[in-house]
């Protein structure tokens, strides 16, 4: 019984990661149309910046502090230099030079670091436990993940329904041609949203880092899991981003305490249940 | 002088040609009815000067400037507003997130705020906070020129305001319309309704297949030379 909480516990604090990974994804995908498959290689970049950072001497949060808003430029100076210029009606293009930036991404960082495996050392967090009483305990880090990830959704939820700008981007997702009709600039609207979505991504990859080992090859994992947990949580809504990162956070805890060989495998099973169950998702939204 | 100004404006569809050399003026404070059958021509040729669609740089000017080159999010900061045909309210924003989103660029001082719109539309007082694809077509048309109006636009283009609407809701529209001429508003009055658009024009030209196939006077317009130029008969 007890293993069982632990595992349900487990699971939902594993989905604040892919919850982490997700909403990048989702916020690219619910305000300009774009699906990146760069986006696993990019956290992966966030987790390699932020290593990178603390071998050169850097405090780890002061390398985390530096790279989330360098992420930030570097998805704002990707979107205006090269993914604006492939707007239009077909969206093959933009889709095309995300898979092209994925490889490059890989590669460099393969040619960079090497393959080796790594890990950001976080000191005693890595081991620190919060004591539930009759034997539960969870682990800090992974609250603090969690937390992060219920901060994040927060905090773009309050730019988006809050504020001028928030309005612009969500008149841009609904309507890019009218949206200009009101002054909105869709090109920086489209630049400003790539630049959040990879300063997400270092954050992401900051938890990734310091949870488990990481090496270049593993974006596209990750990628799999943000994908999954968007489409299960519904488009257009970040709660439902939330929900569905913990869907399969869970789902793979629970494949992995019957059979250690389940994890991943559980969480896509869980993905096509939900498909299945829900085609448009747990909280779709209501129009459109 | 013309505070708007085409000339020999073309546009294109990919290959497809929409507009041949469109000359055209509105005067400070006119009312101009551009009207024509479907497929003319009128909505690609409010949606060139807005700047949405690609246009030779010299063939549209604003006091005598030059704004062919100019990205539409530029245009209406300088007081060109579009109320585009079917409305096409942003879906996910409320009634008045749509009005305040139509002040989002906005650069230029004048009359109109949310209190303003309101006083024009009380209606869309009470359903502020409804989403705005709640509300009846009418309500819509309204909230869709109260954006428009939100940036302090000094000309208004509108296309298709009565399109599908109850006649007694377009009395009412056309109300409104009047109240915005009254403030000095210069106004380009798309419309395949003749009658409404005559009614309020001080002067029309009528759009053929891409080209102007008649202008002048509502009162100096016969029925017979309207119906040629909308037919070609
Ligand atoms: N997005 C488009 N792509 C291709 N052709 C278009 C497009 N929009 C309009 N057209 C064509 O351009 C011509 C003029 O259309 P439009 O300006 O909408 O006419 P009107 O507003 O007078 O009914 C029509 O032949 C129409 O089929
Ligand atoms: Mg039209």
């Amino acid at each position: 019984m007890l293993g069982w909480i632990d595992t349900l516990l487990q699971g939902i604090l594993l989905g604040g990661l892919y919850s982490l990974y997700a909403t990048g994804l989702s916020v690219i995908f619910g305000i300009m149309r774009l699906v990146n498959l760069a986006h696993g290689d990019l956290i992966v970049l966030g987790a390699f910046l932020i290593l990178a950072a603390t071998a050169a001497g850097a405090p780890l949060i002061l390398a985390f502090a530096v790279v989330v808003p360098l992420m930030f430029f570097i998805g704002y100076a990707l979107q205006s230099a090269l993914l604006n210029r492939a707007l239009g009606r077909n969206i093959l293009p933009p889709l095309l030079i995300t898979f092209g930036l994925s490889i490059i991404v890989q590669n460099g960082l393969l040619e960079t670091f090497s393959a080796d495996t790594r890990r950001l050392d976080i000191g005693p967090l890595q081991s620190a436990s919060l004591p539930l009483g009759s034997g539960l305990a969870v682990g800090l880090m992974p609250l603090i993940c969690l937390g992060a990830a219920i901060g994040v959704i927060v905090l773009l939820n309050s730019v988006f329904y809050r504020t001028p700008l928030g309005r612009a981007f969500r008149a841009t997702s609904d309507d890019v041609e009218i949206a200009q009709l009101m002054g909105i600039n869709n090109r920086s609207i489209y630049a400003l949203t790539m630049g959040i979505a990879l300063a997400v991504c270092a954050i992401a990859g900051f938890f990734l880092g310091a949870r488990a080992n990481f090496d270049p090859s593993i974006g596209p994992a990750r990628l799999l899991y943000a994908f999954e947990a968007v489409i299960i949580g519904g488009l257009g809504s970040l709660w439902g981003t939330l929900a569905g990162g913990i869907v399969v956070g869970l789902a793979q805890t629970i494949g992995a305490h019957i059979d250690p060989e389940w994890q991943i495998l559980s969480g896509h099973v869980a993905f096509l249940i939900v498909l299945v169950i829900r085609p448009r998702g747990l909280f779709p939204r209501a129009v459109d | 002088m013309a505070v708007l100004e085409t000339r020999e404006l073309t546009a294109f569809y990919g290959d497809f040609q929409a507009l041949f050399d469109i000359t055209f003026t509105l005067d400070e404070g006119e009312t101009v009815a551009v009207i024509g059958a479907n497929g003319a021509g009128k909505s690609t040729f409010l949606k060139a000067i807005a700047g949405l669609l690609p246009r030779p740089a010299a063939a549209v000017r604003l006091d005598g400037r030059d704004i062919g080159t100019l990205p539409a999010y530029e245009i209406v900061k300088l007081g060109v507003a579009l109320v585009p045909e079917g409305r096409r309210l942003f879906s996910s924003l409320s009634v008045e997130e749509n009005l305040l989103v139509g002040a989002y660029g906005r650069r230029r001082g004048g009359a109109w705020s949310l209190a303003t719109v309101y006083q024009l539309f009380p209606m869309l007082r009470e359903r502020r906070h409804s989403p705005s694809m709640a509300l009846s077509g009418g309500q819509q048309q309204m909230v869709a020129i109260g954006r428009a109006l939100m940036s302090n636009p000094r000309i208004l283009l509108c296309d298709e305001l009565s399109l599908g609407l109850a006649p007694i809701v377009i009395r009412d529209i056309y109300a409104a319309l009047a109240d915005i001429k009254a403030r000095g508003t210069s106004v380009v009055l798309v419309e395949q309704d003749l009658a409404h658009a005559m009614a309020v024009a001080d002067r029309a030209y009528c759009f053929m297949e891409g080209r102007v196939s008649l202008t002048g006077r509502p009162q100096e317009l016969t029925r017979d030379a309207i119906h040629a130029a909308y037919f070609g008969l």
